[in-house]
């Protein structure tokens, strides 16, 4: 779990290490955008800006949906929140099955060697 | 999260841990203190199951369970407080392979349901059980989640369902 929430730690410092990627995030944060409004906002070609949307993408701080034929970004920054809030919760269940779970093999396991001692006898 | 069992070295609770390992799959480990073969009863044995399928937290008792655990064997699980607000949650086992692997398909949710993994596998008189969850997309994972918060709105879905149908539980 610590190596998956590095990895993704690791792409969103990556993605932020960028100036104008961090600008594009700013910006987002105001309203959404088209990748085209953000290339002329950031004074860039298309293909440019699509490869920075295409980085905020990957370390989830954007999401990006294409109607028709717009490519629409907005912020995603709460993705690794929401993760973490769903594993904890998925821990706790299983957690809580396996605690119980623990009681039944222990109480299972005792019986069994008991058993086997008065066989022996 | 494990920092907890950490600081009491006492407790001899063993720590279970839950990892997503990519966006459709989770993977749950935990071991516990008994042969592989008792544990895989617990699993499969309906009376034992019942026992800590649905913990006191979950605020979910379990109402019934039917296992025919066997390939292609198919099992229910109905939780409820009651029989007229009851879920069932059912599905097949896909591989039976005793004590060590235990395969089995949700159904609940239809097509959308998820393929759970069980692995059994002792070491010096412990054994260490991976639960392995395979959604069909990471949004069927996202919403389900098996999670203990989960539930209560899967109940809403389900009156409004039953209701709908008009059926008698």
């Amino acid at each position: 779990m610590v190596q998956f929430y590095q990895t993704h730690l690791d792409a969103s410092f990556a993605a932020l290490s960028d100036p104008t990627r961090r600008g594009v995030l700013e910006q987002l944060g105001r309203a959404d955008a088209s990748i085209s409004d953000l290339a002329e906002k950031f004074h860039m070609t298309l293909t440019g800006m699509k490869k920075h949307v295409g980085v905020l993408e990957e370390a989830g701080l954007v999401t990006t949906e294409k109607i028709g034929r717009v490519r629409t970004c907005k912020l995603g920054a709460r993705r690794l929140e929401e993760e973490m809030r769903w594993i904890e919760s998925y821990r706790q269940l299983w957690a809580a099955r396996f605690d119980e779970l623990d009681k039944i093999v222990e109480e299972l396991t005792r019986k069994e060697k008991a058993d086997g001692r008065k066989k022996r006898k | 999260m494990a920092a907890r069992n950490a600081n009491s070295p006492a407790a001899a609770q063993n720590d279970t841990k839950v990892e997503r390992t990519s966006d459709r799959e989770v993977v749950v480990t935990r071991t516990f203190n008994g042969p592989a073969r008792i544990v895989f009863e617990a699993w499969t044995q309906p009376e034992l199951f019942k026992r800590w399928w649905a913990p006191k937290s979950l605020n979910m008792p379990i109402l019934s369970v039917e296992q025919d655990v066997r390939v292609g064997g198919s099992y229910k699980l109905v939780f409820g407080h009651d029989a007229s607000q009851s879920m069932a949650f059912h599905g097949r086992y896909l591989e039976v392979k005793p004590p060590s692997r235990l395969v089995w398909t949700n159904e609940e949710s239809g097509d959308q349901g998820s393929v759970t993994t069980v692995t059994f596998e002792e070491k010096g008189g412990k054994t260490l059980l991976t639960l392995h969850e395979l959604y069909p997309s990471k949004e069927a994972l996202d919403v389900s989640g098996g999670a203990a918060d989960a539930l209560p709105e899967q109940f809403a879905q389900l009156d409004a369902l039953l209701a709908s149908m008009g059926a008698r539980v």
